[in-house]
């Protein structure tokens, strides 16, 4: 209970820089912090008391393996996350060089 | 005693996304995001999940790397300050407190920590070496129970890549034009 | 001046020896991906650190003579599509796409668990070539900039 409070407050974090920061690179950093809360959020529902990592060797036994399902879900997904982080800093560089500036106030056309 | 670790290393993110978000250094914020990326893979090899914790490792390098090859200019000084509203951040961050608030009942109705409902993946693990012959399950699980997501991933990845591209690519385009 | 063009002597020469380690490891996790942890989303982006550590170290120009851009750019389309033909070619024969047409083999061989190695080596190759990729454009952009002024 305690870690999916900690967990969730982690998200919500992320989700003020969101919504207050007017600097591009704060907005990027702020989707990074949603994007990792959001994949612990997930492990931690398939950790299990004195379990194991899901692996099997000669000798080890099935039985204690903590669930697979979520880590093969957040393994696509953090690899999509620097995908996108990529796309956002190219977004971000380019605006830069048409505009000279990181604050998105200043961006003129993108506020519409 | 793990759930002692993760507290600690959570409470650890916490304050390093704070300071990432508030720093007003540029380098100084990238750099402090690394310690939320780390603190993650350091989580995951504390849950168990080795695959989990090595992608995540890496890929925060390759994340700190790109952003600080695209942000930081070595050769100007660039440190503008760029103000909140301070009336909409206090609102939010109110907004954002009764959110938490309000959200404690739906976290207390979430299984246990410890104790995962494991309706699915206990056919993948009673069965998974034996269907698909691959010792690490998260491995057989990704390429052949759901490839399909898979193929997804791999299809959202060339796509982010190529939208990076495009964006990058319009004005080599038109210098090749004036020059000519 | 010198700066642009790469970094010292002695980096130069350290990166000259351990970038095969590092290749090497890489391609080890990708090969290893259904026996130990790892897969191909690791190994790739561990081959791509190496080819970006080269690149931090001898500079743009060098970096073009050593490999070459335009395959990259190649091997990551191409990438894309062979996982699509492996997964036809699941329906050919097993009936259902991306069905395991391949035998699953012995537990802990490392030719075993039918297309899975194949898929690994697969979306090694895509990770690698895209992220490489993507900062060979940022890159561009930055000495782009520099130009101008």
């Amino acid at each position: 209970m305690i870690l999916y409070l900690l967990c969730f407050i982690l998200l919500l974090i992320g989700l003020y820089g969101v919504i207050t920061k007017r600097d591009l690179i704060k907005i990027i950093l702020s989707l990074a912090i949603m994007e990792y809360a959001a994949n612990l959020f997930l492990v931690l529902f398939a950790y299990r008391k004195g379990g194991t990592y899901p692996i099997l060797e000669e000798g080890r036994e099935i039985a204690m393996m903590v669930d697979p399902l979520p880590q093969a879900l957040v393994l696509t997904s953090i690899v999509i996350e620097l995908g996108i982080t990529a796309m956002l800093v190219a977004l971000a560089v380019r605006l830069y060089q048409k505009y000279n500036t990181f604050d998105i106030t200043k961006i003129r056309r993108l506020a519409g | 005693m793990v759930e002692i670790w993760l507290i600690f290393l959570l409470l650890i993110m916490i304050i390093a996304s704070v300071v990432a978000i508030e720093v007003n250094s540029k380098l100084s914020a990238i750099i402090t995001l690394g310690i939320v990326g780390l603190g993650t893979s350091l989580a995951f090899l504390f849950m168990q999940a080795p695959d989990l914790a090595i992608v995540q490792f890496l890929f925060e390098i390759f994340a700190i790397v790109i952003l600080v090859r695209a942000f930081i200019n070595p050769t100007k000084h660039q440190d503008e300050k760029s103000g909140i509203n301070k009336f909409l951040a206090v609102c939010t961050a109110i907004v954002l407190l009764l959110i938490v608030w309000q959200s404690l009942d739906m976290l207390k109705s979430l299984p246990e920590f410890g104790n995962p409902k494991m309706d699915t993946a206990q056919y993948y693990l009673d069965h998974g070496a034996a269907e698909t012959g691959s010792a690490n399950l998260v491995t057989s699980i990704i390429l052949d129970y759901r490839a399909y997501d898979t193929l997804g991933e791999v299809t959202v990845l060339f796509t982010a890549i190529l939208g990076a591209l495009a964006i990058l690519r319009v004005k080599s385009k038109k210098k090749v034009e004036v020059s000519e | 001046m010198k700066e642009k063009h790469g970094m010292t002597l002695i980096v130069r020469t350290i990166t000259r020896i351990s970038v095969w380690l590092i290749f090497l490891y890489g391609f080890y996790i990708i090969f290893h991906g259904h026996l130990t942890p790892g897969g191909g989303f690791a190994g790739g982006v561990i081959l791509a650190l190496a080819l970006l550590n080269y690149m931090l170290a001898y500079g743009r120009e060098k970096t073009e003579n050593w490999i070459n851009i335009n395959l990259l750019h190649d091997m990551e389309s191409a990438s894309a599509i062979l996982f699509l033909i492996v997964g036809i070619l699941g329906i050919a024969i097993s009936g259902s796409f991306l069905a395991n047409w391949l035998s699953g083999g012995k537990l802990f061989a490392l030719f075993s668990s039918g297309t899975i190695p194949i898929l690994n080596i697969i979306i090694g190759i895509k990770v690698c070539a895209g992220l490489f990729f993507v900062v060979w454009t940022l890159s561009i952009f930055h000495i782009e900039e520099e130009a101008e002024e």
